[in-house]
């Protein structure tokens, strides 16, 4: 028995050349009509990708691109001919033939009045994206009437599923309720919360793993709750921020930036936003800060940033403080 | 996935109620005792194999539910840990179903169904005196409920008693003074199976073929079962072999029973062929549909027949896994079916080598808690997964991408207590029963204000005046004003479409739809925006709340209905009437699923074809 044999493995040849990297196959392309243009798109694209790759501006909310699309908001519809019901652009993979209209009047009607659901029923004053669609569909809010003063729109966090009482008045419910201001770095506004799922799906599966908050009860009840509905300290949450990151709405806020529209003097036109690496570990995540007076206000990252996607942890997002303590000396001395 | 846990710890009575359906705990993080040989090997330890367990959350709150009349926060926790589920999304889950609480409440509940059918039949009165003897609704002790599927001795009630053992009473016709009764009784002896008989007008009759069983042979006795002819077909089945059952059931044109009417043979030939293993069976007992009470008599009269259709659906589309998900608010169908379920398995015909015939097949009995949502299939496999009961966009659809992400067929439960009778008659000759467009016997769930309201077998093609004729017409001889078909879902009729054949073909050109088999009749007494408000309060109710058209467009239905019928509307009248079509078009375009889809179009028909709240009369 020679000493090669004796070895339990054998270790590879020497190489000869240096290996080619491997070959990346060509997207299929299909033929698909998309407003009666007939386009070629990759047979792997969304519908949603579909049109952006023509140049067609197709609304949405609870999609992202950083995050699995949950289709629930229902404002990118667009019509499919051979199919029963509009089919939602930002979740639907194209097929083969698929004839496509962005801009009919059941789709346009179908966004106004999803827009219009949202404007009579959450208070979208800090959502600029959602104004803009119900600007561009013409939606109008008050036909509704006008938000239903009830005794009961502050007790949404313990409503029970199923039965309620049949509303007497002749206004439109909406889910006002107060904002949760129970720690130090941001604040939960959900009576501007659309429900998108985004902050659930951040926190959860797709990106931070901490599952600190999930939808909790039903229908026009549901809301984003944290365990029992205990406060944020209490709960799971580990401040990465990455809710706030996705919160198409204002929602979630940092409590810096509450803070400054709650004392007027938050003003984004007055606003810079400078890129630059985060300085507590060696991953390198890129952070983007945006600057009033002199003082960072709030921090992001970009979505299309390899490292981060798009998401933090509580250092990156919430540990600059001491960059004003520098200048606060800086001041005094 | 990194768990935190701050609540209570769990009290021994909390744990040992969880360990009913788990097991003991295995792990010091579990909340067993420490053993460190045992937790070095981490595969015992919480992961996947724990997250595997997940689809026990939703039976494992049932233990919890029952015995302490809600699911205390310690109790919660403790289930987290052992099943690895992060607490706030077990405590959406907690707060999706009505018949789960998150927060303490009496230890006796009463179910109390103000439903359409209830509500024509004193309902209101009961809740009345309930709220003078017990006290007001939101104060615990009764609640308000939707169809409770006893619509054919309306008014109904559920009462829920927690303790060691749940007692769960079942009242139709119920009383207020039965109500308050049950609410402290400690045992409850339901009915014997002949007390069905008097939701089935038709016992007795020869030629029933779907509810010749139900009432006369014991549900409980499978020996009774096989002398009336029961498990021939199975034997038949494995004769035929998997492709042969396909062939006889393509043959039949047997259409699917639980609304959607979907070619039952051709589900099954897609999830037979589907690449993906396993594949599952599915029967849909969730029967939720205000109206619908056909399920019910099947599963209380003739569990048997079902079970050997799911076993033949299993064997015909190479499955080895079945599952039963019957609603919560069917005690006594519960306790007859894991009966039957038992005796099936200890006769040889479930689990290992069927008969000797090298198939194996098993079922599971899966408990609802109170969401008619649950009944809309993939919201159904979410729930048989431990989740919240959310509806899944489509496709991909569940011949492809079913239960745990595999090829699932799911049928309803009067479509599969149909599939003995074909491979027992063959398909060529079940085709020929009824009309070309539809083949077979059909039951209907006729109630309302008909003199003997009950479960009808028919072979299709009968018209909606002989159903109403043989349910005795319309109640003290008074005047006909409208027939809902298709429950909450369906569309309402006026007395015009009485010569109307029930079949799918003819209710698809007229307009209308036969749904789940509701026939509920109206007279001209009958306060029509009362019934329309009613439904709009249902559909508000059972959304999921996931999608916006429904989330939303569900109240603001129900807002205009209640303006239309105070009368106070935002500005004309034909300016509300625009704006409720606007809403019912967004909710059927842009909606996730059939609910939202649906959930206008009995009000829509109302106003078309009874011309309800016609522009000069105010309400009504
Ligand atoms: C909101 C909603 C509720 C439903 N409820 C039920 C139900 O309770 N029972 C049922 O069999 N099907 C129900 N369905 C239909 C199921 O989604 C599915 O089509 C059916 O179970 C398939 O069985 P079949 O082909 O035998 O009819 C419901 C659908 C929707 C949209
Ligand atoms: S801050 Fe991070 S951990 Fe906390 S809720 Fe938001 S995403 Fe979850
Ligand atoms: S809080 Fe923001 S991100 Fe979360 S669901 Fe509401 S709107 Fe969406
Ligand atoms: S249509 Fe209604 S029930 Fe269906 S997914 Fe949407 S919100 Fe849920
Ligand atoms: S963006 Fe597509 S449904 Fe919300
Ligand atoms: S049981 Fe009350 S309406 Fe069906």
């Amino acid at each position: 028995m020679s000493e090669q044999d004796s070895l339990w493995f054998k270790s590879p040849p020497p190489p000869h050349h240096p290996p080619e990297p491997p070959v990346r196959k060509a997207p299929e392309m299909v033929a698909i009509t998309i407003d009666g243009a007939e386009v070629r798109i990759p047979a792997t694209a969304t519908i949603l990708e579909a049109c952006r790759s023509v140049g067609i501006d197709t609304p949405t909310l609870c999609f992202l691109e950083n995050l699995t699309p949950v289709n629930v908001c229902r404002i990118c519809v667009v019509e499919l001919a051979g199919a029963r019901t509009l089919v939602p652009a930002c979740s639907r993979q194209i097929e083969p033939g698929m004839d496509i209209r962005t801009d009919s009047p059941r789709v346009r009607l179908a966004r106004k009045m999803v827009i219009e659901f949202l404007a009579s029923s959450v208070d979208l004053s800090t959502a600029p994206q959602a104004l803009e669609y119900a600007r561009r569909y013409g939606a109008d809010s008050t036909r509704y009437g006008t938000s239903r003063e009830s005794d009961t729109s502050h007790d949404r966090d313990t409503r029970l599923p199923g039965h309620h009482h049949v509303p007497e008045g002749i206004g439109a419910e909406t889910v006002e309720q107060p904002v949760k201001v129970d720690n130090d770095l941001y604040v939960r506004d959900y009576g501007k919360c659309i429900l998108c799922y985004k902050c659930v799906e951040a926190c959860g599966e797709d990106a931070q793993n901490t599952f600190a908050i999930a939808v909790a009860g039903r229908g026009f009840d549901a809301r984003i709750s944290t365990e029992a509905n205990v406060s944020l300290p209490d709960s799971a949450c580990v401040y990465c921020g990455n809710c706030i990151g996705v919160c198409p709405t204002g929602a979630l806020m940092f409590r810096s930036e509450y803070e400054m529209r709650q004392a007027g003097i938050w003003n984004e036109s007055k606003q810079t936003s400078t890129d630059t690496i985060c300085s507590y570990c060696g991953v390198g995540c890129t952070l983007t800060l945006h600057v009033q007076d002199n003082r960072i206000v709030k921090v992001t990252s970009p979505i299309e940033s390899s490292v981060t996607n798009g998401h933090l942890c509580i250092k990156g997002r919430f540990g600059f403080e001491y960059v004003h303590g520098g200048l606060d000396q800086q001041a005094d001395g | 996935m990194d768990l935190h846990f701050q609540g209570p710890e769990a009290t021994p009575d909390e744990k040992a109620a969880v360990d009913t359906v788990l097991g003991p705990p295995t792990s010091a993080w579990s909340g067993g005792a420490r053993n460190l040989e045992e937790e070095g090997r981490s595969t015992l330890l919480g992961g996947h194999a724990a997250r595997a367990e997940r689809h026990l959350l939703l039976p494992v709150l049932h233990a919890v539910q029952s015995r302490f009349g809600w699911v205390p926060p310690g109790a919660l926790d403790y289930i987290c840990r052992r099943l690895t589920i992060p607490p706030a999304e077990a405590y959406g889950v907690v707060t999706f179903y009505h018949l789960y609480s998150a927060t303490p409440q009496p230890a006796s509940v009463a179910h109390v169904c103000d439903d359409i059918a209830c509500r024509i039949r004193g309902a209101e009165s009961i809740c009345l005196h309930l709220e003078r003897t017990i006290g007001p609704e939101g104060s615990g002790g009764w609640k308000r409920s939707p169809c409770l599927g006893r619509c054919e001795q309306a008014p109904a009630a559920l009462v829920l008693n927690s303790g060691e053992s749940q007692v769960a009473v079942s009242l139709a016709p119920a009383s207020a003074t039965e109500i308050v009764a049950a609410k402290s009784s400690a045992e409850h002896v339901p009915d014997g199976f002949e007390s069905l008989r008097t939701s089935i007008p038709q016992f007795g009759d020869k030629s029933l073929r779907l509810l010749g069983r139900a009432g006369r042979v014991d549900p409980g006795d499978l020996s009774a079962y096989r002398r009336s002819g029961g498990y021939a077909a199975l034997a038949r089945a494995f004769e035929l072999g998997p492709e042969g059952v396909i062939a006889e059931v393509l043959s039949s044109k047997l259409m699917g029973r639980g609304g959607a009417a979907f070619p039952t043979g051709r589900k099954w030939e897609a999830v037979a062929k589907a690449p993906g293993r396993p594949h599952y069976v599915v029967c849909n007992a969730d029967e939720s549909e205000p109206g619908t009470f056909k399920d019910r008599i099947l599963l209380e009269g003739d569990p048997f027949a079902v079970i050997e259709g799911m076993t033949i659906a299993g064997f015909a589309t190479g499955s080895s896994r079945g599952f039963l998900y019957l609603r919560g608010e069917y005690p006594v169908a519960a306790t007859r079916v894991q009966a039957a379920l038992a005796a099936a398995r200890s006769a040889g015909l479930l689990g290992e080598e069927i008969l000797g015939s090298g198939f194996s097949f098993e079922i599971e009995l899966r408990i609802g808690a109170g969401a008619y949502i649950c009944g809309e299939e993939t919201a159904l496999f979410e729930s048989i997964e431990g989740k919240r009961g959310e509806p899944r966009n489509k496709p991909p659809f569940p011949v492809h991408v079913g239960l745990f992400g595999k090829p699932t067929v799911v049928n309803n439960v009067e479509t599969l207590a149909n599939v003995p009778l074909i491979l027992a008659m063959g398909g060529e000759k079940f085709a020929g029963i009824g009309t070309a467009g539809s083949s077979g016997p059909k039951l209907f769930c006729v109630s309302g204000m008909v003199e003997r309201p009950g479960v009808y077998e028919v072979d299709f093609g009968k018209t909606l005046g002989d159903l109403i004729a043989m349910a005795g017409g319309v109640a003290g001889g008074r005047t006909l004003r409208a027939v809902l078909l298709g429950g909450a879902a369906g569309v309402f009729v006026g007395p015009d479409k009485l010569s109307m054949p029930l079949t799918l073909e003819d209710t698809r050109a007229a307009g209308a739809t036969l749904g789940s088999g509701v026939v509920m009749a109206f007279d001209d007494t009958v306060d029509l925006g009362d019934i329309l408000g009613r439904i709009a309060a249902f559909f508000r109710d059972e959304s999921c709340g996931q999608c916006v058209p429904c989330r939303v467009g569900t109240v603001r239905q129900e807002e205009l209905i209640a303006r239309l019928r105070n009368g106070e509307t935002l500005g004309t009248h034909q300016d509300e009437l625009a704006l409720l079509k606007e809403i019912g078009q967004v909710m059927r375009d842009a909606s996730i699923c059939g609910l939202g889809q649906t959930a206008a179009n009995a009000i829509e028909s109302a106003l078309v074809s009874l011309d309800a709240w016609p522009e000069r009369k105010e309400s009504r």
